[in-house]
């Protein structure tokens, strides 16, 4: 594990309710999950991923437009500073021209409607009774259209959760977006394989308070999905969005977390890093420093490196077209303050100049702030003369601090002019960014900032969609149960804690509660055998490198119904079982008849009569054992241990 | 002035539910239903859709529709009309920069979503232009004129005639290129009607659109203008031209010549192809590069021809194997007086159809033959029935592509109904409308699925 992970994460309590209310910690989560169809959401090419060499490639470019409401979203702007190529690589077999942008889109696929409306329904939403399909802008160019196909499907759900209910703002049908696999400079590629795979998307209000509750909530609903039987599973599947605020802060979107448990040191050191910014900005209005007052210039200085000597020992790269400064008044020190744990304010200013100035060489800026031995930063260094010299010749105040950007002309003035934008934020509020977690699934870096509703279109390729009444019933009808109304359900027929919470979202949970109800007699070891007894036999293949199919659902039906007429015993069930999932014609065997045991008692009697163990009570319980053993199973422990005892 | 309707796009049920509620497009209302409480923003309703539901902006900025029977009680808890504008700014004027004339006929070209009815409305005044592109300062000084606002499937014979006035008069003004904005369904038919009706153009006449309109991020609207703009400023090819994407990656565009190019897929950027030749040149926001030496320089006189006349007593026929002699008897006794057929493979059609071909040039209408093929010419010396239709008075349009014949053969019906001379002016190319020589690339459809081609596709290139 990384050192940095070891050391953020030992000892601190994730579920310490005062602790977190103090802050005012709040979090929500929004969680994508692929369903599992067969074609892709609006056009018809079948799901798959591709690891393998492109079979094309093409270029575009994302420009902003304006919202219905008449407005420019503001995300929509910043991605379009950024004048990024996109490439988007192709596959023949899995994408058309529609992922290319250049079909309009086909009907909407009715099963993954179907699925997103059961899910609504399972997560108690309200659903709408025409669906709209929307525009979510995208500029960043992992959608090739420039925006997201998405349309909601139901409003105000809840789930339970320690005795209250976690509020779902919305779920809603989307078609999943490319994969990046390359992001330097002014270049980015994607893969379009992903793309347009059905998913839904699920919103939760900020309902819970601690990050445990909040990791807790985010496995409830995943074990909510996978008890629908209508997701895909494996990595990449489903995805989540984490948001947190604390109070006097802004939302913040922690973007694709990659598991559960990240939740909980991710969404806590995210509270930390908003509190810390809420000081800074203390300590900036302290010195009378607010949005209004802020003062912030910069000036070409790429004449004061035209010496080699100081361009070659600055470490700023030969050949950079432009060197910028930053004078931001009265900022002596703060650059330095801490916002993560080994992460000061200054990188906040790095990772937005690294995304929206594609400046991705880091170190991208420099601090000049008066340290009495000049700057060293890794290859960077400058003297203090240099920075005296540099002050001198903007005319900055002792109080300043002053910070170095370099490079492509272009580039260096977005990167400069983007400075000024994130110190100015500094002084109010918390700037609403989207961010993604370093490699520690600790901390986290700038990724961009968040959209706000003004990114919403309606779609004009596509009509509204009416939902009929009928529809919804039918749905409703063989919707399945929710895991927490099953696993209740299972803990009242008397199945262990455990065993009932993962049968309640097993993929044959269907099959157990038809079983449960015609032959209530075996419940228990049908769990036992779905559950545990199924695990332990995949591990067992997977180890012996057995690649063989699990037996399907009818198949399962009749071997435990069978199993229920004859009666069999535990262990003989157990052979018998083990045998089915290992691909052989295996059948449940009836218990010996009285006549067999009683046969097989005396044997085994006879054979170990010189056996004696420190009790009789031990010598009977070894007795029985190679009864049960030579029967494989068949025999009766308490029949077999009755007559054990009367021999 | 009429005071706009409060329940705009709502009709039937729908209307009487929310009239009776007291409910207004744009009111940020509380709708309770028998299903729980929707918050939301009234939005107006597409005139297509049903009666039946109301739209609703939710504060994500999300749109639902619910079902009007459900609606217990409408609370209005405000007001927010939107006010759809595109960022107007004045179009900086540089002395320096050639003076370029942008007439709007329609399309999506630059343009806003009205989702009122779901359409795209075209945004156009230099200011709004400005607003949503504003790297077009960089390459002129822009003038816009609005002619129309229509589809171009609405583009006739009257819409023409005023855009090639409109033509001449800005040339003679001193405009130092035209650019025309139109949707690009029939845009090859008005580049041909054009290049009949302003000859001898000295300036760019360039026509452009858009394949995805400009409310999309990944609109080639913009990559368009600039190229267009571009090429009628600082471009020295005096032709009209279709301007449009070469391949689909936003990397570069074609000058096509606008008697020789075709849309050929309903919905790819790189729509717009040259047929049985190559395109005049490629350009660039920055630059035009021609790949031909035979295109007409750019002049400083002022004096273009303008002939915008036309006869709309003209009609196509796509032929079909079993076609009946009534479709051409119905445009005899219809007054027709010119036909253009698309025949199959050299120019043919079926023997039944001899007889009313036969009446038709009898009376005087013009008969052109042209191939639904595209690619190639017309020869009608090959086959029997070649030899057949020509004897009944049939004339072999070369290669001329059907959509040209049949603009040309309006313009030309327009001038004279004298058969003979109707045939002289229509196999006297204008401008590339018919060609001696079809050059060895100039029919290239690649075949996916090939390793070269395959090969090619990889470099982003298509």
């Amino acid at each position: 594990m990384d050192a940095w992970r070891k050391k953020l994460t030992k000892g601190v309590d994730f579920d310490d309710a005062e602790f977190y209310s103090k802050l005012g910690f709040k979090c929500g989560l929004e969680i994508h999950q692929q369903l599992d169809t067969k074609k892709k959401l609006f056009c018809h090419c079948p799901v798959g991923y591709r690891n393998d060499e492109p079979d094309a490639v093409i270029l575009r470019h994302m420009r902003p437009t304006l919202s219905e409401m008449g407005t420019y979203d503001g995300t929509a702007l910043m991605e379009f500073k950024t004048r990024k190529q996109v490439i988007y690589q192709l596959y023949r077999e899995n994408v058309c021209t529609y992922e290319m942008d250049d079909t309009p889109p086909f009907p909407i696929n009715q099963h993954a409607l179907d699925y997103a409306i059961e899910i609504a329904l399972m997560l108690n939403c309200q659903l709408v009774d025409e669906v709209h399909i929307t525009r979510k802008q995208y500029l960043d160019g992992s959608i090739p259209t420039g925006f997201q196909r998405t349309a909601i499907i139901g409003i105000d759900g809840w789930i339970p959760y320690r005795g209250r209910k976690i509020r779902i703002q919305q779920l809603a049908l989307e078609e999943d977006a490319c994969r990046e696999v390359e992001d330097s400079r002014h270049t980015i590629v994607f893969r379009t394989d992903r793309l347009s795979i059905p998913l839904v998307e699920i919103v939760t209000k900020p309902d819970m308070f601690t990050p445990h509750e909040a990791a807790e909530v985010d496995e409830l609903l995943g074990r909510l999905m996978r008890a629908s039987g209508r997701v895909r599973r494996g990595i990449g599947s489903a995805r989540q969005d984490v948001n947190v605020s604390i109070t006097g802060s802004e939302r913040v979107e922690i973007k694709g977390v990659p598991r559960t448990p990240d939740i909980r040191p991710l969404t806590h050191y995210e509270a930390l890093r908003q509190k810390a910014l809420l000081e800074l900005r203390d300590e900036l209005n302290n010195r009378g420093i607010t949005p209004e007052t802020f003062k912030a210039d910069y000036h070409d200085i790429t004449n004061h490196f035209t010496n080699p000597e100081i361009r070659s020992m600055s470490g700023i790269p030969q050949g950079t077209q432009r060197i910028n400064v930053v004078n931001l008044s009265a900022w002596q020190g703060l650059l330095k303050h801490k916002t993560q744990p080994g992460i000061t304010f200054a990188a906040e200013i790095a990772g937005r100049v690294r995304v929206i100035a594609c400046l991705d060489d880091i170190p991208n800026i420099l601090v000049l702030d008066r340290q009495p031995e000049g700057i060293l930063h890794g290859e960077l260094r400058l003297s203090i003369e240099l920075e005296e010299h540099i002050r001198a010749e903007i005319g900055a105040d002792d109080d300043d601090t002053l910070v170095l950007v370099w490079g492509d002309a272009d580039d260096a003035e977005t990167g400069a002019k983007e400075i000024i934008i994130r110190a100015k934020e500094a002084c109010g509020l918390i700037p609403q960014e989207t961010r993604q977690h370093m490699t520690d699934k600790c901390r986290t870096d700038f990724e961009r900032i968040l959209p706000g509703p003004d990114r919403m279109y309606p779609d004009t390729d596509s009509p509204p969609i009416a939902i009929a009444r009928e529809r919804v019933r039918r749905i409703a009808a063989q919707t399945a149960p929710r895991p927490w109304e099953r696993e209740e359900k299972y803990k009242k027929m008397g199945i262990p804690d455990q065993l009932a919470t993962q049968l309640a979202i097993h993929v044959h949970a269907g099959l157990f509660d038809r079983l449960a109800e015609e032959s209530p007699i075996i419940h228990r070891l049908v769990a036992e055998a779905l559950v545990e007894w199924q695990k332990a036999i995949k591990r067992d293949k997977l180890e012996l490198k057995l690649n063989i199919d699990s037996p399907d659902e009818a198949r399962l039906e009749d071997f435990f119904k069978t199993a229920a007429y004859k009666r069999t015993p535990r262990r003989a069930l157990y052979y018998a079982f083990e045998k089915l999932c290992y691909g052989e014609d295996a059948e449940p065997p009836y218990p010996l008849s009285d006549e067999e045991l009683m046969k097989l008692s005396k044997k085994i009697k006879a054979e170990f009569k010189e056996v004696q163990f420190k009790s009789p009570d031990l010598t009977l319980n070894f007795l029985l054992g190679e009864v049960i053993e030579q029967s494989e199973g068949r025999a009766e422990p308490c029949k077999g241990k009755k007559m054990l005892e009367n021999l | 002035m009429n005071k706009p309707d409060p329940l705009k796009g709502y009709r039937g049920k729908a209307r009487e539910v929310l009239e009776r509620m007291g409910a207004r497009v744009w009111a940020d209302v509380e709708i309770e239903t028998d299903k729980g409480t929707y918050k939301g923003i009234i939005l107006p309703r597409s005139e297509q859709a049903d009666d039946l539901h109301v739209v609703l902006k939710l504060f994500t900025g999300y749109n639902i529709g619910l079902a009007v029977d459900r609606i217990k009680d409408i609370k209005e808890r405000g007001f927010r009309e939107a006010h759809y504008k595109i960022p107007e700014q004045e179009f900086p004027y540089d002395p320096a920069k050639p003076n370029v004339t942008l007439l709007g006929t329609g399309g999506t070209i630059a343009s806003r979503l009205d989702y009122r009815t779901g359409a795209v409305i075209p945004a156009f005044t230099p200011g709004e232009l400005y607003g949503a592109v504003p790297e077009l300062a960089d390459i002129c000084n822009l003038k816009t004129e609005k002619l129309f606002g229509v589809f171009s499937e609405n583009m006739g014979p009257e819409q023409y005639i005023t855009t090639a006035e409109a033509i001449g008069r800005e040339i003679e003004a001193g405009a130092a290129g035209i650019v025309i904005g139109h949707g690009t369904d029939t845009m090859h038919h008005t580049a041909a009607a054009l290049t009949f009706m302003v000859q001898d153009s000295p300036v760019p006449i360039i026509m452009v659109g858009s394949q995805r309109s400009s409310d999309r991020p990944s609109s080639d609207a913009a990559f368009n203008l600039r190229c267009a703009c571009n090429t009628a400023s600082h471009g020295n090819i005096a032709e009209v031209m279709v301007c449009m994407f070469g391949p689909t990656s936003d990397s570069y565009n074609l000058l096509h010549r606008g008697t020789r190019v075709r849309k050929m897929h309903s919905s790819y950027r790189s729509t717009f192809r040259t047929l049985s030749d190559i395109p005049v040149a490629t350009c660039t926001p920055d630059e035009v590069k021609p790949l031909r030496k035979d295109y007409r320089p750019r002049r400083t006189d002022r004096n273009a021809k303008v002939d915008a006349v036309f006869d709309d007593r003209v009609a196509i026929v796509y032929y079909y194997p079993a076609m009946k002699p009534d479709i051409i008897e119905s445009l005899i006794d219809n007054g027709y007086k010119g036909i253009v057929i698309a025949g199959t493979g050299l120019g043919h059609v079926n023997k039944p159809l001899y007889e009313p071909l036969r009446r038709a040039c009898s009376q005087g209408i013009s008969v052109m033959m042209t191939v639904q093929t595209l690619w190639g010419y017309v020869q009608m010396f090959v086959y029997d029935t070649g030899r057949d239709l020509m004897e009944l008075g049939i004339v072999p349009c070369s290669n001329m592509l059907p959509e040209v014949a049949y603009i040309k053969l309006g313009w030309v019906l327009a001038h004279t109904h004298e058969r003979e001379e109707v045939a002289r002016m229509m196999l006297t190319p204008v401008n590339g409308e018919t060609t001696e020589r079809e050059p060895y690339d100039g029919y290239l459809v690649f075949q996916g699925g090939l390793p070269e081609i395959e090969e090619f596709l990889k470099r982003g290139l298509r």
